[in-house]
């Protein structure tokens, strides 16, 4: 299973992609994440400007079976909305790394709970 | 406790993601696969289901016709050895306490296949009410149970078995068949809309029985599907399913069962309560997700300011691509084309009243 050097995890299983100067974060979810939830079918996106908070739901994402939320791990505004997703929401399942969901920005802080690349492959062991 | 099928094993070698259902563990999908991909198979080619949680009763006696008259709402005097009908199981205020299929050995031998998380409850039931000459036996530990679905699914038992083996009808079955060596009862039956088979037998054959049959159907594409693709080719066949459909405060005519519900029958228990309640003013209905959304069960139906029902099922239907609901609602509402909202987490999603079944197989 990948697991990607650059990005930090969650132990919701998303990944975050800080920009060098840690304002702007980049969210998307995890492989492990997308084979929990299997076929995706339909995620219920924000709606760019609005502000979120740590622990706050921002996306539901649908699959064929389950419904889960996407908590935020930062603080900020919501600058980008993927809107491929609206039509293909499936591309989570086909390429979970590159299928972001949000772009947040005017980040005021981050969770303390991030985990780096070995840290989420740990946990992701531990939860097969 | 979590019980576990025969085939346990088997599912979780092939991948299979392990959840509880009725109280036993059984696959939601398989790794290799997906939700989807079993759900077209079955569609398509034809998928391989483990239903061993199913319960399997048997009523036995002189008496058991009488038995099976007065504890379900079908009428089954008239029904021929080899036959198979579906029923509901009422309590006495008309509410149904369980659905399932009979399957009649002969005038003196009925086999009741019920719901697994219902098995105790149905049991005690058939328990307090038997009179005359008539004995429950619950075989449901002993019986292994395998559903073959969909259209290539005869196909693929003609390797196994003898023409005259497999039924040639559907709602019949045929017992002590050899496939390929092992004894099984066989009905034309299933849960998905499709052509398809149940297979019943002893489970000590069950991993033979599972093997052989994924083996004979290889070349035909036939792959082990899981509760999640059969719980969306159940709904897409407009299938109601016991705990969401149907409840012990749902009655058959709301449930739009009519034609499981012999009310010109002398008798049966709930009889008399559906006769005093007359025509019902809550319906059976689907709907066509119009807006964005999947709607689940236990969604809010409203009409503008109105709540006028409840979902009472829903998912993305992979065959039409669109999401899809069944309704327990107001029949003022139930015309199709009648445009609603579902209520899901605060936000209202449009969706439109339509018939079922949402999937009917050309034949």
């Amino acid at each position: 299973m990948a697991f990607p050097k650059e990005l930090k995890y969650t132990a919701d299983h998303e990944w975050v992609k800080l920009s060098e100067d840690g304002k702007t974060a980049t969210i998307g979810l995890t492989n492990y994440a997308q084979e929990q939830l299997g076929d995706i079918v339909f995620i219920d996106l924000p709606e760019e400007g609005d502000d979120i908070e740590i622990e706050d739901s921002f996306a539901d994402v649908e699959s064929v079976k389950s419904v889960s939320e996407v908590y935020s791990p930062v603080t900020g505004e919501i600058s980008k909305v993927n809107e491929d997703l609206d039509d293909a929401p499936e591309k989570v399942n086909e390429a979970p790394y590159e299928a972001w969901i949000v772009e947040i920005t005017n980040i005021s802080e981050i969770t303390d709970e991030l985990l780096d690349a070995e840290g989420y492959e740990k946990l992701v062991e531990e939860e097969a | 406790m979590e019980l576990k099928t025969p085939l346990y094993e088997q599912h979780v070698q092939l991948g299979g993601k392990m959840v509880s259902f009725g109280g036993y563990l059984l696959p939601v999908t398989y790794k290799p696969t997906s939700l989807i991909i079993e759900h077209e198979a079955v569609r398509n080619e034809a998928g391989l289901f483990d239903v061993s949680h199913m319960g399997s009763i048997f009523l036995e006696g002189k008496d058991a016709l009488e038995n099976v008259q007065n504890l379900l709402s079908n009428d089954f005097s008239t029904m021929e050895v080899g036959q198979v009908k579906y029923t509901l199981m009422c309590n006495e205020a008309g509410g149904i306490v369980d659905d399932f299929i009979v399957y009649k050995y002969n005038d003196e031998k009925f086999m009741l296949v019920v719901n697994a998380a219902n098995r105790e409850k149905d049991a005690n039931w058939i328990k307090q009410h038997l009179t005359g000459d008539c004995l429950m036996n619950d075989q449901s530990d002993a019986i292994a149970i395998l559903a073959l679905q969909g259209p290539l699914s005869e196909k693929i038992l003609k390797k196994l078995m003898k023409e005259e083996d497999i039924p040639a009808k559907f709602y019949t079955f045929l017992e002590n068949r050899s496939l390929d060596g092992v004894s099984v009862d066989i009905s034309q039956t299933g849960y998905t809309g499709e052509l398809g088979f149940e297979i019943y037998f002893k489970n000590e054959d069950a991993t033979t029985v599972w093997n052989k049959l994924l083996e004979a159907g290889k070349e035909e594409g036939l792959i082990p599907c899981g509760l999640g693709a059969r719980d969306t080719l159940r709904l897409e066949a407009g299938l109601p399913l016991y705990g969401n459909e149907l409840t012990d405060e749902i009655t058959p005519l709301e449930a739009k069962l009519k034609f499981a519900t012999k009310l010109k029958k002398d008798h049966f228990i709930g009889k008399d309560a559906l006769v005093e309640k007359g025509e019902p003013t809550r319906t059976r209905i689907g709907a066509k997700v119009t807006g964005k959304g999947i709607v689940r069960e236990h969604a809010p139906i409203f009409s503008g300011e109105e709540e006028v029902g409840i979902s009472t099922s829903g998912s993305h239907s992979p065959t039409l691509g669109y999401p899809i609901a069944s309704l327990l609602i107001d029949k003022a509402y139930a015309e199709p084309g009648t445009q609603l909202e579902a209520e899901v987490r605060g936000r209202r999603i449009p969706i439109e009243v339509v018939k079922l079944p949402f999937y009917k197989r050309e034949k």
